[in-house]
């Protein structure tokens, strides 16, 4: 039941506001950030309460569950779980929603109470994609995202707002409908093989792989999901949308939308195509590399700072992709903690470009420079970041940015040493960033003054989770692997009893085994171990 | 009765057709092109009547007097529109009128 | 005492937090005593543990500390420990030593800073990051230090921010070590998928029990870390940040870019030595790339006008005796020469320091002279650090260690003569250099009055710096031979044939060298100044000379073959190419459109040929289909 409220108190209050909206500009405000901290508080509850149950062992995948039926004529369930990993997601979420709300506060000042509208219902559509297990429901939700976000570009955007909300909308809607045909054609295949009509991932992972059609099937989610992510070469869109949304919009796509594409490759894909995926995984990884390396250098040459910023998401998020597809509990770990650190760290720039902008009144940064005289406060604050962004130690970025390229390189040294290129080129865009903002000679006219409270507590809000997850990431990864949850890739006690479980091996039972075809299908010395005990049972 | 071949009949059907089809493309003037619609109706009515005596129906003979009472609207609706046009533009070329289309 | 190993780094690192979260609030002279102190407390409590270390030597010569997990996931773990033995014990006390001695000169030498707080900050958070570097017990927590130490290179080296050359000099000093850095990331890679652990001394027992003399693995891993190794230390290929790092204050140089973090590359490769000895190709490469850089950067030095570049080059070339040594396996040596040369290189850069702020900011040694009765305690110390770089024999600290060196060269079996010449040539262009630095900055006729600055902040530390560069080096000498006593209860001895009848000539050959080296500088500078400028007039003289001068053409060799293409190759891509294919696409559509549009024209007669020609085709249609 839970898990209905935290998509209602969302959606609920979202129209409350509208309405509001139309008799008091503030109130949309206040109305957004009260519904969104009761959601966090609702989340922190549960998170306590999940770190209580690891301990005790059950062997649920989900530790929470609402199924009711919803539209049964066509096998439709209205089915939401949650488990270690939407739990991070979601409290994720909700902190991001209250830091862009809290962002907008002084920018955004005419239809307040549409614009909380469509904060509150991306929210939701976000929260709903992360929770779904009804693969009709997860579609639903993934157009929920969609229209909102093109009404907060193209009305609250910047001067290109409306190529910008046009692209992002075509591309994402045209990754959509192919994901719909997949959709039905895995439903109507599950339907000709056990005769039942149903959406229900759970139920669909049986059969789904023994479509003739998989690859294409298989197809239609990664575009789709590739185009969210961004992957090489569908990412098009997100340069023109991270720069022309506002620094909410920003924020929000950076830090959540791109990461429910990733979800969508984890929840659903490597389950759905277990054996499709292994196969495409150098494939899928050279796409990743492509974007670390491709995405660091579209960076560096940009003039705009929010669009050098836009690209190096598609730089960090590269590593994200070939942290899973390296099929290994490290570098999937890796994976995780780089969708929040990188969420926390490119909203925080966002966040930063944004007050430049305020300030400045422009983008470019030949028009930019020497800021550390005036607002020392928003350097040091950038600083932080930007360090993040190259992957300093002691900053979540780098334990993520490790453990992914430490990961892959013990099932696939190449694609690691080339994905480490990234380390190199990630320091030219960001030092750039400094130099070109903060060092060098003042090029503005305008008087700044520094930041002032909200600011720093937005900007403090990503910080501390940014500089304590580099030295102490065990929250993360004790909240990724509850309640024992047979984690990230379905464990499907169904499915292998059906099938052979030979075949089914390589799904990760849990996030606490190193991937079994490991040993097989890549030739290794040795598998991550430690001590020279285990070395010894493997070989 | 002489016992005309149905096939005969609907010729002369089918060449009244063209030749109210040929009216309404070639024409200019909007009221011989109303006319020549006119002719088409008449002609796809003769259809009707040749089909109903054929098969000793009274349907084709109904299927006229329908076709007689639309025409008789749409004529009148048709007038109407031609006589604002002729307030308004001063014309009643058919091509002329198009130029109202704003470019 | 073992238990406050953590305050040695976390005191300078609370000294970080503190001046960059109040710096709004703090005074300049608030924060330089912050700044100061917390180095002050740190000194004091590593030179406390040093008493008890060397004390207990024979017992335990090793003191652990153990403060945490940091990342703990199944199938790998890395922990925040600290290890302390004699090696690590040599580096955590010239770090906090010689950083000391920088600090409380700083605080004199930036007094009227507007930045003064963001200098003691950084200046802090190096310190930090440098003990925790040395004191790790694993390779990613050294790597934390690495990186660390390269961000505040970078922030120290750009830290008069309003001119763009420093931004771009410190941005040149940390991309190319971050080429190292990755490097060394894909080392720690290698090393963790053959041993499943990141902790040092378990991966040198694995590597002791695994791993035989030759194998590719030992190769690769020792190739991996000497990338990092070479990147930070300024060596070959990747020395060319270090000339240009000059840009930042003096005392930044002294400390970061003469006495500590450019031998970080040295502890790394002593650390690991074990991985290094099994790998004996790339031994040979290290002393290969420490003798070839210690004459070229020899030579660079020789052409330089402005002071702290001369001194930059000097440290390159050093340094290169430090690897030089490390590669035939004269670990203790290469040790024993970075304990001296933090002495005498650390002083030579606050000495210079001096000279330029009484200058008014004169870098330029062609502008400078004269100087030595102006400025007698500059001038005395300035000679005791040159005699120690120079090696001059038998009363200064620099002959003890950079002897060894070339004896352990000599002795070497693979190619050791040839190191050996390379060696000597090296001492003999280091004597010349910088007796011409002396000549040229404090004889001859002075052309800039030098300002009446001094005080005790500044001269305490000199005095002892050059103190200890004469005297440091006797704790080596025969037979007390305390440092590699000391070092042999981390490092592995070399096995050295005994030659004690070398023992005498090699030093009296290097010691002539030098007294030649001397003796030229004199010649070409002081006596015969015309003629040097007749040689750098000619065709092969100022050929030689830009060569030398623009450090043997690696900078624009990078520039040409990586910078300028990639920069070019950004921009020509700007806009993504990618991006045309969609937009490609939207303008196929437009013209569709416009294609489509054509129907529509608005004549009556036409919709109704259209609407003819379409009843006919659908009937044809369904009549024939």
């Amino acid at each position: 039941m839970i898990l209905a409220w935290i998509l209602g108190i969302l959606m609920f209050s979202g129209l409350i506001s509208w309405i509001v909206g139309r008799f008091n500009k503030e109130a949309p405000r206040w109305i957004a950030l009260a519904a969104l901290l009761a959601n966090s508080v609702l989340l922190i509850v549960i998170w306590i309460k999940s770190m209580a149950l690891a301990d005790l062992n059950l062997n649920n995948q989900w530790f929470l569950e609402f199924d009711r039926e919803w539209i049964p004529f066509f096998g439709i369930r209205f089915h939401l779980a949650m488990d270690g990993l939407s739990l991070l997601l979601l409290l994720l979420t909700n902190l991001l929603g209250i830091l862009s709300v809290l962002i907008s506060w002084k920018e955004i000042e005419h239809r307040t109470g549409f614009f909380h509208f469509n904060i509150l219902f991306i929210l939701a559509g976000i929260s709903g994609v992360f929770l779904a297990e009804d693969l009709f429901l997860f579609y639903f939700f993934w157009e929920v995202m969609l229209i909102p976000m093109y009404f907060l570009i193209a009305i609250w955007g910047h001067e290109n707002r409306v190529y910008a909300s046009y692209k992002f909308f075509l591309f994402t809607q045209g990754g959509g409908l192919l994901m719909l045909l997949s959709i039905l054609g895995l439903y109507f295949h599950n339907a000709g093989i056990t005769g039942v009509y149903t959406f229900d991932i759970v139920e669909l992972v049986k059969h789904s792989s023994t479509s003739s059609l998989a690859g294409l099937f298989m197809a239609g989610f990664l575009i789709a999901f590739g185009v969210k992510i961004p992957a090489i070469p569908l990412h098009s869109w997100l340069p023109d949308a991270h720069t022309e949304a506002p620094t909410a919009g920003s924020i929000i796509l950076a830090g959540l939308l791109l990461k429910t594409g990733i979800y969508g490759l984890i929840r659903i894909v490597i389950p759905l195509f277990p054996d499709l995926s292994l196969s495409i995984a150098p494939f899928a990884m050279a796409i990743g590399v492509a974007g670390v390396l491709y995405g660091a250098k579209l960076a560096f040459a940009q003039t705009d700072l929010k669009r050098l910023v836009a690209y190096t998401s598609i730089s960090h998020m590269g590593f994200i992709i070939i942290g899973i597809y390296a099929f290994n509990s490290i570098a999937f770990r890796g994976a995780v903690m780089q969708i929040i650190a990188h969420a926390l760290s490119t909203g925080a720039l966002f966040v930063i470009a944004g007050i430049v902008q305020d300030r400045l009144h422009t983008r470019e940064l030949k028009n930019i420079g020497g800021l550390w005289d005036d607002m020392p406060g928003l350097g040091g604050f950038s600083f932080v970041f930007v360090m993040a962004s190259l992957g300093l130690p002691s900053l979540a970025n780098f334990v993520a940015e490790f453990m992914i390229l430490l990961g892959t390189f013990l099932s696939n040294p190449l694609w690691a040493i080339l994905a480490s290129l990234g380390l190199i080129v990630s320091v030219i865009y960001s030092l750039r960033i400094m130099q070109k903002v903060f060092f060098g000679p003042k090029l503005s006219s305008y008087k700044t003054h520094d930041i002032n409270l909200r600011e720093v507590v937005i900007l403090s809000a990503l910080l501390i989770p940014v500089v304590y997850f580099g030295i102490f990431p065990r929250p993360v990864f004790r909240t990724l692997a509850t309640p024992v949850n047979s984690g990230i890739f379905l464990e499907n006690d169904r499915v292998n009893s059906d099938n052979s479980s030979q075949n089914k091996s390589y799904i990760m039972k849990s996030v606490n085994e190193p991937l079994p075809s490991l040993k097989t299908k890549v030739e290794l010395n040795v598998l991550p171990t430690i001590g020279k005990e285990d070395k010894n049972e493997q070989n | 009765m002489i016992n005309i071949p149905m096939e005969h009949a609907l010729i002369v059907a089918i060449l009244l057709f063209i030749i109210g089809l040929a009216g309404a493309l070639m024409r200019r003037n909007l009221v011989y092109i109303l006319l020549s619609v006119e002719i088409m109706l008449n002609a796809a009515g003769f259809a009707f009547v040749v089909a109903g005596a054929r098969w000793m129906q009274p349907d084709g003979q109904v299927m006229f007097i329908f076709i007689l009472t639309m025409a008789a609207a749409e004529v009148s609706v048709g007038l109407a529109l031609i006589l604002r046009i002729y307030h308004n533009l001063k014309t009643m070329d058919a091509d002329d009128v198009s130029k109202i289309k704003p470019n | 005492m073992q238990n406050l190993l953590w305050t040695i780094p976390f005191l300078p690192l609370a000294g970080f937090l503190i001046l960059s979260i109040g710096s709004k609030w703090l005074s300049p002279k608030a924060s330089s005593t912050i700044g100061v102190s917390t180095v002050a407390i740190s000194t004091l409590v590593s030179i406390l543990v040093a008493i008890e270390f060397i004390s207990g030597i024979g017992t335990s010569h090793i003191f652990k500390q153990e403060l945490g997990t940091w990342i703990d996931v199944p199938g790998f773990s890395s922990n925040f420990g600290f290890y302390l033995d004699s090696l690590s014990m040599v580096f955590v006390f010239i770090v906090s030593f010689v950083g000391f001695l920088i600090h409380l000169y700083s605080a004199f030498f930036m007094k009227d800073d507007e930045g003064i707080v963001r200098y003691f900050a950084w200046m802090n958070l190096f310190m930090a990051s440098m003990l925790i570097l040395v004191m790790a017990d694993n390779l990613l927590m050294l790597y934390l230090g690495w990186e660390g130490v390269g961000l505040c290179s970078y922030l120290l080296i750009g830290y008069w921010y309003k001119d763009p050359k420093n931004g771009y000099a410190g941005r040149k000093a940390f991309i190319v070590t971050r080429i190292g850095d990755t490097a060394m990331a894909i080392g720690l890679f290698f090393l963790f998928r053959s041993f499943g652990t990141l902790n040092i001394n378990e991966i040198l027992h694995y590597v002791s029990l695994e791993w035989i003399s030759g194998s590719p693995d030992a190769k690769i891993a020792a190739l991996l870390l000497l990338g990092g190794a070479v990147g930070k230390s300024a060596q070959l290929p990747l020395q060319t940040w270090l000339p240009d790092a000059m840009a930042g204050p003096s005392p930044v140089s002294a400390l970061i870019h003469a006495a500590t973090m450019v031998t970080a590359g040295v502890y790394l490769i002593a650390r690991t030595n074990l991985i290094f000895s099994m790998a004996p190709n790339v031994m040979l490469l290290v002393a290969a790339f420490g003798a070839i850089i210690l004459v070229l950067a020899g030579f660079s030095a020789l052409v330089q006008s402005d002071i702290k570049r001369v001194l930059a080059y000097s440290t390159i070339s050093q340094i290169g005796y430090m690897f030089l040594a490390l590669g035939v396996g004269a670990w203790s040596a290469g040790i024993f020469h970075f304990f001296v040369h933090a002495f005498f290189k650390a002083l030579l850069f606050l000495a210079a320091g001096v000279v330029i702020i009484r200058l008014k900011e004169e870098h330029d040694m062609f502008k400078m002279g004269g100087l030595r009765k102006k400025m007698p305690l500059v001038f005395y110390t300035f000679i005791a650090g040159a005699a120690s770089l120079s090696a001059l024999p038998l009363v200064t600290a620099g002959f003890f260690s950079k002897d060894k060196i070339l004896m352990d060269a000599f002795l070497s079996p693979d190619s050791g003569i040839v190191l050996w010449i390379a060696g000597l040539v090296g001492a003999g262009l280091t004597a010349l250099y910088t007796t011409r630095m002396i000549i040229l900055t404090f004889f001859g006729d002075m052309k800039i009055e030098p300002e009446k600055i001094s005080s005790k902040a500044l001269n305490i530390p000199l005095v002892i710096l050059a103190v200890l560069s004469i005297v440091a080096g006797y704790i080596e000498m025969a037979p007390l031979h305390l440092f590699s006593k000391f070092m042999a209860f981390s490092l592995p001895e070399l096995n050295q044939p005994e030659g004690a009848a070398l023992g005498f000539i090699l030093p009296v050959i290097s010691g002539l060298v030098v007294f030649t080296g001397i003796f030229l500088a004199w010649y070409f500078y002081q006596k015969r100044p015309e003629v040097t400028y007749n040689i750098k007039k000619s065709a092969i003289g100022s050929f030689l000379y830009n060569l030398w001068f623009n450090g043997w053409a690696f900078d624009e060799f990078y520039d040409k073959v990586f910078v300028q293409p990639y920069i070019f190759l950004a921009r020509i891509n700007k806009n993504d190419f990618i991006d045309l294919f969609y937009t490609e696409i939207s303008n196929l559509m437009i013209r569709l459109n416009d294609w489509a549009l054509l129907t529509q024209t608005g004549r009556l007669r036409w919709y109704l040929a259209l609407i003819t020609v379409g009843v006919i085709f659908g009937i044809t249609i369904i009549i024939f289909l």
